[in-house]
């Protein structure tokens, strides 16, 4: 080790004038160099990274508003919001009791039907595989619906069930259930 | 490219006028010229200058195309088929570019076999190897990017699946994303990066190749017998003698890549790519391109990572597909350390050989079941039992990991030593006497 040349100063103490602690006033300057380099650098670089998560304006379509007057019970429909496919279902009695009448513990994702609706009627999804973002099929009365008569996605073969739950396949969690309200009984704001 | 002082003489005084003040021609000489090649090269060498071409190729089509594509959402699939119907010779340019991403990946992959076989990547050539993988990286990600240009079915769908990838990371998934996206799904802001990007990618790995070539150029070319040339016995001149056989086998290829462009040129693509995306419908089964099969099958072979018999699960399968497909190309950076053989040929490695036959195998049985979709299954001749593609796919990529992570350690400290050839010359020697 080269002996550390350290210049006497008043206020330095013992530990730092001995050459074993080569710390000086050079090393701070270099420190503080440093610091504010790699601050500004990022504060340069941040402007380009937020310029790709989305702008103004696509953040502004964020919400729809959605007529449900039409759909008959065991229907569907299928609206766009914020370029996904959002599933809406009126469920039958039956298919709202098959929802309710299950055991969590057998759930990959345990949710009470009761947790993923606000009318037992209206189911209302985001229509994306929560694998890697496929439209699972279910929407058409001639669709597969998997074995949990719910939808089932053709990519990777994930099975939902009448809740949204994932039941069988490679999907890790439920359809999203999105962010919405009922203005009235026949109308839902989503987002 | 080191720096030498001598210079050359030229008899052309423009020549000489330029050579003296920036000696780019005695440069060229010294690396292109009289370069010091060894003699015993077989045609596994020819894939490094093929590569380099089809990057070329694929700049200068590229060029063109843009010159007449639209990056948005509603004119990108119209300005494609305007492309191809009204744009003069329009499609031969976007035959030659969708062929050619193809084609530059059967020459990489043939490159990349012949690094790993006879051992390009031992020291002293670490660092030219590990270039190469990140080129291949780039490679990988320029061509995802192109192929979604064209807005169809097809590019949607597979931009949606491998930008979803990123959600599998825990947190910070759904975030990067919505940032990859510049929105809440692949919409035009998407369109728009992902065009921004392919243009520049292709220079970004022009400029990696200089640094893979100047690498090369410092350690020499590896050769066949995997033996460094002592004498001057070993080597030949790069030029006339490799600058003609590189000529060559650009012919023979270009007679292959030609066939695809003229006689077969959506053979290698998707059909329903011919069908305008659209975010509302999933196509019943979504394929990426061929050289990205073997990935994605090991991507969706990988089951939960638990405790068998428990509902306990550590990495879901999710993640662990991601991780390992992503792992499957992070193990060749490191892949001069696995392999602990002093021996750099599969020619002098007589189970290396055989293990390196057995990864092809692997490889292209992972890649037909990356095709077939997820619940398909395989009949073999003579047996009555269909194996479903998913079991195919995890044995298969059981050894893929196997090979690097268990077999190279293992071989270099149990593989049979073979008495090697003193030099490049007696190997040459060697192989013609056995000939005879």
């Amino acid at each position: 080790m080269t002996k550390a040349i350290v210049t006497p100063d008043e206020n330095s103490n013992v530990v730092a004038q001995h050459p074993e602690f080569k710390t000086n006033r050079r090393d701070f300057l270099y420190l503080t160099a440093a610091a504010f380099g790699t601050v500004g650098a990022a504060s340069a670089v941040w402007p380009f990274v937020s310029s790709m998560n989305p702008a103004a304006d696509t953040l502004a379509l964020a919400s729809i508003e959605v007529d449900l007057s039409a759909v008959e019970v065991g229907q569907a429909i299928t609206v766009t919001w914020r370029g996904k496919p959002v599933f809406i279902r009126r469920r039958t009695e039956k298919e709202i009791a098959e929802a309710k009448d299950v055991n969590l513990a057998d759930l990959r994702d345990p949710q009470a039907d009761k947790d993923r609706i606000q009318k037992p009627e209206w189911l209302i999804l985001v229509g994306i595989c929560t694998h890697l973002g496929c439209v699972p099929l279910g929407q058409k009365a001639t669709d597969p619906r998997g074995d949990y008569d719910g939808w089932f996605c053709p990519c990777h073969g994930s099975h939902y069930d009448i809740s949204g739950r994932i039941r069988k396949g490679p999907a890790p969690k439920n359809l999203e259930v999105p962010t919405y309200a009922f203005l009235s009984d026949t109308k839902i704001k989503i987002g | 490219m080191g720096s030498s002082n001598e210079k050359m003489k030229f008899d052309n005084p423009v020549i000489g006028w330029i050579d003296e003040r920036m000696p780019i021609f005695t440069m060229l000489n010294r690396e292109y010229g009289r370069f010091p090649t060894p003699k015993n090269f077989n045609y596994f060498w020819n894939f490094g200058a093929l590569a380099m071409f089809m990057l070329v190729t694929m700049i200068l089509s590229g060029l063109f195309l843009a010159m007449n594509y639209a990056s948005h959402k509603t004119l990108a699939f119209d300005s494609v088929e305007r492309i191809m119907r009204d744009v003069n010779y329009g499609w031969l340019l976007r035959y030659i570019h969708a062929n050619g991403a193809s084609m530059f990946f059967v020459t990489v992959y043939i490159h990349i076999f012949r690094g790993m076989y006879y051992g390009s990547y031992k020291k002293p050539r670490e660092l030219l190897w590990i270039l190469g993988v990140v080129i291949f990286l780039a490679m990988m990600a320029t061509a995802f990017m192109g192929y979604v240009l064209p807005w169809g079915q097809m590019s949607f769908w597979g931009a949606t699946v491998i930008t979803n990838l990123f959600s599998a990371f825990p947190i910070i998934g759904d975030g990067i994303v919505t940032w990859l996206w510049g929105g809440f799904s692949v919409d035009n802001p998407t369109l728009n990066r992902f065009f921004a990007l392919h243009f520049l990618l292709p220079f970004v790995i022009a400029g990696i190749v200089f640094l893979h070539i100047w690498a090369l150029h410092v350690t020499g070319s590896n050769n066949p017998a995997g033996i460094e040339p002592q004498t001057e016995k070993d080597t030949i001149p790069f030029h006339p003698y490799y600058t003609s056989k590189d000529l060559f086998g650009l012919t023979v290829f270009l007679l292959f890549y030609s066939f695809f462009i003229f006689f077969a040129p959506n053979v290698l693509g998707h059909p329903d790519n011919y069908i305008p995306a659209n975010p509302m419908v999933t196509p019943p089964h979504i394929v990426p391109e061929w050289y990205f099969l073997p990935f994605y099958a090991i991507l969706r072979a990988v089951p939960d990572i638990g405790i068998p018999f428990t509902h306990i699960v550590f990495v879901g399968a999710k993640l662990a597909g991601v991780l390992a497909m992503f792992g499957a190309i992070m193990v060749w950076f490191i892949l001069p350390w696995l392999d602990t053989s002093p021996i750099r040929s599969a020619v002098y490695r007589p189970w290396y050989r055989i293990s390196m036959r057995v990864l092809v195998v692997a490889f292209i049985l992972l890649g037909c079941a990356g095709y077939n979709p997820a619940d398909a299954t395989v009949a073999f001749a003579g047996f009555d039992t269909h194996i479903p593609w998913l079991w195919v796919a995890r044995v298969a990529g059981l050894y893929y990991f196997g090979h690097f992570i268990v077999l190279l350690p293992l071989l270099g400290k149990y593989e049979p030593r073979v008495t090697m050839p003193p030099s490049i010359y007696d190997a040459v020697l060697a192989k013609k006497n056995k000939a005879k």
